[in-house]
């Protein structure tokens, strides 16, 4: 895709559709595609991925057939007549809701695999930013799908999310107003998520074939960071990595089963399980797990704006990454003092993603108190959700563009079939 | 090479005896263009907007002696919930005497949000100005509501004390159309 066309059609109807089409072409070329040979399973979830969007969008086609997007008829359509009436309904159902789950476990683990290998660095910015705008994409649609079955978490979710837009000055009324359709969260707003919740993902796999051309043009970054330098660092994609990928897809529905079959419930809230009301929020109200680091972040600041702002600004460092990271040397690999960073950023990330669970004034450390600091004791999770928070903006507007300038890395391998061939396994 | 590159492609408004007249053409066309965009743009973000049966929601009446001294009803007033307080004194005395407290965000004094002569009557909008969450009575360190989503606290004039929340909870339009039936929106 990135250099000139290799095909040659073979024979008289392949050269008829060439001048007319050249849609075998575009297939070959895109097949055509030299693939680091020392990729690991890191690099597997790509595939996996879009896996799971094709899954997503097959069962939600069909899930549109039977639900109902009307105020008073969601949450019956969905909890008795998919659950319990439809064919195969309650397989069907599990399978969406959570491959929601499986679709952000895969979507994180890609995301730190390309954060440690280096793979956002140049010549791959816009390959990286497209990938941020499927993650944002994907956390709209998730947002959007759980409001859908209109229970009292998906109700309260949508208002406390679109509260958050109320934040702004002077236009944050109007927004929400325009938001809602209405006074407040109601069946206009069902109907709209409903539209958007069937549009987005189509988007999604708009972005996701920017996101593989991209892909293309440099070609895949791999666990050395080092360049694609002659013939013998590459293997040819098929068959290798489709088998590779393939294997892994395998794996990764065993995990998939193991939740849809024997844990269909571990995601959901009871109070999921009541109709939504008005009228009354229920007294724990938490996202879902993956968007709970955000969340935690969001309650850590007693300030409504900067709040909004420093959850938007968490997305955001992500974008901004390539430019903030100064180091030459791509691969965490070679970079141990960045290594040890980025592991504390992991830890920090999963700290808010448990504090979000929480309760503010619920203790880190549990039947022990602590002195007042400001305005909550220092065991409480608002202050360990304060700490992580900085360590989180720290990691990417401190650390990473300093580190590259100050620290020094291990030495680079010239290429990278010599680490391959230096192996001890590879030496007998 | 170049010169007959530039011969082969002469400029747009060579040999035009008014190149002005061209560019007036151009600028036409796209503003048509652009305007036009607009104004199909308009319909299609202003359908967004509440209905004009969403809307019709207007206003409630509602009778008081439904509610005990010391209770609280939440209703439903254009889909929103708003509480209806029936203040004990102490509440009432508690609230005055914080009228001028350091920790008050908004400040604003007891008697400018309950209408003169019903003191005891305490109507706010029931959405936490943070992220409009319904804040749950009796908790809370001020003796008010306290909001189960982010612990925002508010104290017995609804007032916001502590937490993220930025405002009060807001008072609606209501009127008392006698001593025990009030008219709200």
């Amino acid at each position: 895709m990135s250099g000139p066309s290799t095909y040659e059609p073979k024979t008289a109807i392949e050269r008829w559709l060439d001048t007319r089409l050249p849609i075998i072409r575009f297939g070959a070329d895109l097949g055509d595609f030299p693939t680091p040979k020392n990729l690991n399973y890191w690099y597997t979830f790509g595939g996996i991925l879009a896996f799971c969007l094709a899954v997503q969008i097959v069962t939600g086609i069909v899930l549109a057939m039977h639900y109902d997007p009307s105020g008073a008829g969601a949450f019956k359509s969905v909890e008795q007549h998919i659950m319990r009436d439809v064919n195969y309904g309650w397989l069907i159902r599990g399978i969406h809701a959570n491959g929601a789950s499986m679709f952000f476990l895969a979507v994180y683990l890609h995301i730190l695999r390309g954060i440690y290998y280096g793979s956002f660095k140049a010549p791959r910015e816009v390959l990286w930013l497209l990938g941020c705008v499927i993650y944002f994409l994907m956390m709209a649609t998730a947002f959007m799908g759980y409001v859908l079955p209109w229970g009292q978490m998906s109700f309260w979710g949508a208002k406390v999310i679109t509260n958050l837009l109320g934040a702004f000055p002077i236009i944050g009324n109007t927004i929400t107003t325009l938001l809602w359709g209405g006074y407040s969260v109601d069946s206009p707003t069902l109907n709209r998520f409903f539209s958007l919740h069937y549009l987005l993902p189509f988007v999604i796999a708009a972005v996701v074939a920017l996101h593989i051309w991209a892909l293309h043009v440099p070609g895949n970054s791999n666990p050395t960071g080092v360049n694609v330098k002659s013939k013998s660092d590459t293997v040819p994609f098929h068959p290798y990595y489709t088998v590779k990928d393939g294997f892994a897809i395998a794996l990764f529905m065993l995990l998939f089963a193991v939740f849809v079959f024997y844990l269909p419930d571990a995601f959901v809230k009871t109070d999921n399980e009541i109709p939504a009301n008005p009228l009354v929020t229920p007294a724990h109200i938490v996202p879902e797990w993956y968007l709970l680091p955000f969340y935690a972040i969001l309650r850590a600041i007693p300030d409504k704006l900067i709040g909004v702002l420093a959850l938007a600004g968490a997305i955001g460092c992500l974008f901004a990454l390539p430019w903030l990271d100064t180091s030459k040397v791509r691969s965490m690999r070679y970079r141990p003092t960045a290594r040890i960073y980025f592991f504390i950023w992991i830890l920090a990330s999963v700290a808010l993603g448990w504090c979000g669970s929480q309760e503010p004034q619920g203790h880190v450390i549990p039947g022990v108190g602590g002195p007042i600091f400001i305005d909550y004791d220092i065991n409480s999770v608002t202050w360990l959700s304060r700490i992580s928070s900085l360590y989180y903006f720290a990691y990417f507007l401190v650390i990473t563009p300093l580190l590259g300038l100050r620290e020094t890395p291990l030495p680079v391998p010239d290429s990278i079939y010599t680490p391959v061939l230096s192996h001890p396994v590879a030496a007998e | 090479m170049a010169d007959s590159l530039a011969q082969s492609a002469p400029s747009p408004t060579e040999g035009v005896a008014d190149p002005g007249r061209r560019d007036f053409i151009n600028i036409l066309a796209v503003s048509a263009a652009v305007g036009g965009v607009a104004a199909v743009a308009w319909p299609l973000v202003d359908q967004l907007n509440p209905a004009a049966d969403t809307l019709a929601l207007a206003s409630l009446e509602f009778d008081l002696t439904k509610v005990a001294l010391g209770q609280e009803v939440t209703i439903a007033w254009r889909k929103q919930p708003v509480f209806i307080r029936h203040r004990t004194p102490e509440e009432i005395a508690k609230a005055r005497a914080a009228d001028h407290a350091s920790d008050l965000k908004d400040p604003e004094l007891d008697s400018a949000r309950v209408k003169p002569g019903h003191d005891e009557w305490l109507i706010v909008l029931a959405s936490c100005t943070h992220l409009g969450c319904v804040p749950a009575f009796a908790q809370g360190e001020y003796g008010g509501w306290l909001c189960p989503c982010h612990g925002s606290q508010y104290d017995t004039s609804a007032r916001i004390r502590k937490g993220p929340a930025p405002k009060n909870l807001i008072v609606p339009d209501y009127a008392f159309l006698s001593d025990t039936k009030v008219k709200i929106g």
